[in-house]
This record gives C-alpha cells, sequence and structure tokens, in this order.
C-alpha cells in the first residue's frame, strides 16, 4: 500500500500544484521520485507531530492540499487535539494518512500498533474516515481524498500487501465496493483485512455458505444504502477489520442498527480485543493471536450461523 | 512606515480597555485581567506593523496575526472593532446565547479573526504554517503571533519554535504576552520559563524584550517586517496582568473575576473614560 500510495501522490502532484507533502521524518527513500520532482513542495517535519499537524492546517486554509504522512499512532493519537481543533473544527482539507495500521507494525511492539485510530477519528465532526482494502484502493483513496472538500483519515497497511482488485473499481468515499456477491452472509471488510477476508469468503463458499464480500472501505461517512440492502437480506452481516471492536466499524455499524427498524439478520463483529498485544511476533502470529485471520473470521461466521 | 503617533496610539488603547472591561462586566465573563496584558501589543501590531485593509480582510497578500492566546479573546475583538474591521455592534453578541462571538473565537466569527484559538499551544504552529504558504506562493505576506507566557509551557509551541528557524521563515515575529501569571500562579513558580528570551535565542530565533505597555517600544521593535539574517524573531514583551486598572494590575484575582457596575465605573474613570 505504501508503494501504491507513492506512486499515486507523484501523479497527483504533477497535476496539481495545490498538493504538499508533509511526513514525521518516515518515508526514508519511499519518496524520493515525489521528492526530486517538488522538492518545494515536501517536508520532513521531524518527530514534532504536533506542529506538523496544526502547519497543515494553516496550509490548507491558505488553499494548499496537505497531505500528513506518519506512522497511523502518531499521525493519530500523539496530536488528536490539534486534529480535532485545527483540522476538523476550522473544516479544512487535509488529508491525515496513517501507514501501518492495526498491527502491521506488530513487531516494533503496542506502541506501534493502531487499534484504537478509527474510534478516536471517526467521533471528530467533519472528519471522514477511509480504510483501503489493497493497493490499488489505497491510490484510489487518496485521489478521492484530494477531491474531498474536508479533513479526510487515510488508514494505510504497510508494504507488500497482495492485491485483491483484478482492475480499478469505482472509488467514492463512502460507498462500498462489492467483489463478490452471496446470499447468507455479508461479510464487511474494512481495510487490511481485505486479503484475510477474500480468502475467508472462499472458505465459507466451500463449506456452502453462500457470501458475499464488501470492501466497506469507508467508516465514515457510512454507506447507509448498503447497509439497508445487506441487512434486509442477509440471515448474517459480519464485520471485519485490524482494529479494536470498540469504537471501529462494528460500532459504528451497530450504532446504525440500532436507530433503524427491527431486522431478523444478525450482526457480528470481528476485530481486535480490549487489550494491548504484550508478546513479540509478527504481523500474522498477531492477527491470529487475536483471531484477525482468514481460519478465525470462519469460524466465528459458523459459530453465529 | 511612519512614526507613529504615540499620543494617539495611546488614546486607543484606553478605548479598547474601556470596551474590554465593559465586555467582561456585561458577560461576566473571565480572563478580563489576560485580555489587558495584551491591549498595547494589539495596538501596536494593528496600527503600526501590520500590513491590512479592515475593508478587504480576506485580501490573499494581507499580513496575518494569529491570536494563539484565545482566552483573551475580548481584547482581540474589541481592537478589531475600533481597527474598523466590523461594526462595534457586532460586540453586543459576546457571550450572549446565539451570539455570534464566544469566549474564545470560533473559525470565521468575524472579520479579521484569523483562526479559531483557545487551546493553547497551537497558534505558533499556525503561524508556520501560514508563512510557509504564503512563500509557496512567493507573497510578502508577515506573520505575527501573540502567545501568553503561559502557552510557552505547551510543547507544541517548541516544536513550532524548532521548525520555524529550520525554514529561515524570517517573516514570522512572536510576541510572547509576558505577564508573568498563569490562571492559578506565578508562571515562573509553576514551570521553569526564565531566561525567555535567551531560550527563543538559543533556538534559533532573534530575541529581543520590550516594555510590552510601552507603544513606541513594541512599534519599533516590531518594525521590520522581515529579519535581514533570514531568522524568525521574537518579542518578549514584559506586560502587567490587568494592566490599565490601578486595582487590577498584578492581581491574579481578575483571571477569573469580573467587575461589578461600581468598579465597572471607577475603573474606567482612571482611563479617563466617560
Amino acid at each position: 500500500m505504501r508503494d501504491a500510495f507513492a506512486a499515486e501522490l507523484t501523479a497527483l502532484a504533477g497535476a496539481d500544484p495545490r498538493v504538499i507533502m508533509l511526513s514525521g521524518d518516515i518515508g526514508n527513500r519511499l519518496f524520493d521520485k515525489y521528492k526530486s520532482a517538488f522538492p518545494d513542495r515536501f517536508y520532513n517535519c521531524g518527530v514534532a507531530e504536533q506542529n506538523m499537524m496544526s502547519v497543515a492546517a494553516a496550509l490548507a486554509s491558505s488553499g494548499m492540499r496537505p497531505i500528513v504522512y506518519t506512522i497511523a499512532p502518531f499521525v493519530t493519537l500523539r496530536c488528536l487535539e490539534q486534529i480535532r481543533v485545527d483540522v476538523c473544527y476550522h473544516n479544512v482539507p487535509v488529508v491525515i494518512v496513517g501507514v501501518g495500521a492495526g498491527l502491521s507494525y506488530a513487531a516494533l511492539g503496542a506502541t506501534h500498533h493502531s487499534l484504537e485510530d478509527v474510534a478516536c477519528l471517526r467521533a471528530l465532526p467533519h472528519m471522514s474516515v477511509v480504510c483501503p482494502g489493497d493497493p490499488i484502493e489505497a491510490g484510489l483513496a487518496l485521489r478521492a481524498a484530494l477531491k474531498h472538500p474536508g479533513p479526510v483519515y487515510l488508514r494505510l497497511g504497510k508494504k507488500g500487501e497482495p492485491g485483491v482488485h483484478q482492475k480499478p473499481p469505482e472509488f467514492i468515499i463512502g460507498r462500498g465496493i462489492v467483489l463478490k456477491p452471496g446470499q447468507r452472509v455479508g461479510l464487511l471488510s474494512c481495510g487490511t483485512l481485505l486479503p484475510e477476508s477474500l480468502a475467508a469468503a472462499a472458505e465459507l463458499e466451500r463449506r456452502g455458505v453462500s457470501t458475499e464480500l464488501v470492501s466497506f472501505h469507508t467508516v465514515k461517512p457510512l454507506d447507509e444504502a448498503l447497509l439497508h440492502r445487506i441487512f434486509s437480506r442477509f440471515e448474517l452481516v459480519a464485520t471485519v477489520e485490524e482494529h479494536g471492536l470498540i469504537g471501529g466499524l462494528g460500532s459504528a455499524v451497530a450504532e446504525w442498527l440500532c436507530d433503524q427498524k427491527p431486522v431478523k439478520t444478525r450482526l457480528c463483529r470481528i476485530g481486535g480485543p480490549d487489550a494491548f498485544l504484550h508478546e513479540a511476533g509478527e504481523q500474522e502470529y498477531a492477527r491470529r493471536r487475536f483471531g484477525l485471520d482468514a481460519e478465525a473470521i470462519v469460524a466465528r461466521v459458523l459459530e453465529r450461523l | 512606515m511612519t512614526a507613529p503617533n504615540l499620543a494617539a496610539l495611546q488614546t486607543v488603547a484606553r478605548r479598547v480597555r474601556g470596551q474590554v472591561l465593559d465586555m467582561s462586566h456585561k458577560a461576566g465573563t473571565a480572563h478580563l485581567a489576560s485580555s489587558l496584558s495584551c491591549v498595547d501589543i494589539l495596538v501596536a501590531c494593528y496600527w503600526t506593523a501590520l500590513r491590512i485593509d479592515p475593508k478587504k480582510p480576506d485580501d490573499r497578500d494581507r499580513d496575518r496575526l494569529v491570536f494563539s492566546k484565545g482566552h483573551a479573546a475580548m481584547a482581540l475583538y474589541a481592537t478589531l472593532a475600533e481597527r474598523g474591521f466590523f461594526a462595534p455592534a457586532l460586540l453586543d453578541q459576546y457571550c450572549v446565547d446565539g451570539g455570534r462571538l464566544a469566549e474564545q473565537p470560533s473559525p470565521g466569527c468575524a472579520p479579521g479573526v484569523e483562526v479559531a484559538t483557545g487551546s493553547l499551544g497551537h497558534g505558533l504552529s499556525w503561524a508556520v504554517g501560514l508563512s510557509l504558504a504564503a512563500r509557496l506562493r512567493r507573497s510578502d505576506s508577515r506573520v505575527i503571533a501573540i502567545v501568553s507566557d503561559g502557552e510557552c509551557q505547551e510543547g507544541s509551541t517548541w516544536e513550532a519554535a524548532l521548525m520555524a528557524p529550520a525554514h529561515k521563515l524570517s517573516a514570522i515575529t512572536v510576541v510572547v504576552d509576558y505577564n508573568k501569571w498563569q490562571a492559578t500562579g506565578r508562571s515562573n513558580q509553576i514551570m521553569a520559563l526564565e531566561p525567555l528570551a535567551r531560550k527563543w535565542e538559543s533556538f534559533g530565533w532573534n530575541a529581543r524584550e520590550v516594555d510590552g505597555h510601552d507603544l513606541g517600544a513594541l512599534a519599533s521593535a516590531l518594525a521590520e517586517r522581515a529579519d535581514p539574517e533570514g531568522r524568525p524573531r521574537a518579542i518578549v514583551a514584559h506586560t502587567i496582568k490587568g494592566k490599565g486598572v490601578s486595582f487590577m494590575e498584578d492581581d491574579n484575582n481578575w483571571h477569573y473575576r469580573s467587575p461589578n457596575a461600581q468598579e465597572l465605573s471607577a475603573a474606567r474613570r482612571e482611563l479617563g473614560l466617560p
């Protein structure tokens, strides 16, 4: 996702002189092409995220289109108040990019995990929260975010995620993408777990459970039309996210559901526990440990059917 | 810029203080003393330093004033009204239900209010961003940020202080309203701010200290639009909290208190106002 993001950024900055990149001292080499093409539109703001976020708000209020880029927990929680006051209260179009979402940087320890960022950012007025599911979506999401008139949080994984889409889908902030139609179970996959969800959907089909797979990339604003459709048709809807169960997509859908007329369709939320991961381990291990791999998704869905 | 008429500026400052006292009395709001301490700084900025046209508050190449100490918004509102950014009648909407002027400024609440502030330690970063944006569009717009001494306890202020010299943002001037008090005590007893001017100097700023109530000294400290050596500039303005009213000066009770009718008329008398 990182590479797709950097390539798309370079392309978009060429077309729009308002695009300006602020980095929190990461992305070594990643932005070399961008930097050599647009040296006056790249600022390494150092290890000072609060300042970086307010600077971005000021740039945006002056007509620029700033992109603020660093590791997910540091570009969200470290400067949450600056996001709230300077970006959201002023309602200026800053694109906040968190790389290493969820357990992408599992090996670096829980300081670098990001399982609460969506909960915090979607609570803020004016903020849109977009979680692309594969490298193609990451590029499209950046393109859409830079056209959006208000603040956007773009939650990216790391490097080397498999592509899920065969060709670029239509990507609209706030509208889910149906990857595979089905009849019994609706799997709403948000962000980095899309490849796991794809594998889980395939396994469910093998076991005779017809499953619709949706890349539900936008947590805010919710795709209510899609939710209405899916909750009127399926036996079970499962949300899947590399984020804690408190405040993520599962919460958002549950909140929405509470405000609707009662439906028979049940909701199953799959996400991380209310806990830090204390052990060492790579992302695959961490996902298994928190029940976020394809096998665990299948097991949870079957258990709830 | 021609030498300012000091007597005229002093009259303006007295009128602004009178307006601030009226607002605090009417609304019963706090932060009166914090507002009074920065009136002369605001007057020096708006009448001698800033290239602005109150009739064109959104002009692209205007100078910007970032009023970082949002809690003292009464002083900003009264100054902007006096400078002609809006009719003084708007001040009647200060802290009334449904009014446009909140106790701390909201985005776009009135012409001339550049940034919504109130949470401390944000303003200097705004100055950095506004100044970078000006440079990118090749404008010589200057940015003045007024910060409180209390705000110099926020880490984010020093993050911005590290960034501005790295990019030679010489069009930024920060003015510290150094009134030596914060909400509940003496600033230097709570956090070691001293030596404050040397801190700015050591961060790469061209720092100087002035009497923050001497309009002539303020005007001359603010006179240069950009530092010839390429450094951002810091003016540590020594001020007195509650300045202008003898029974409020340096008495921190007036951080939260507002004057009753009797105190208001005594204060206005001292300022030579009807």
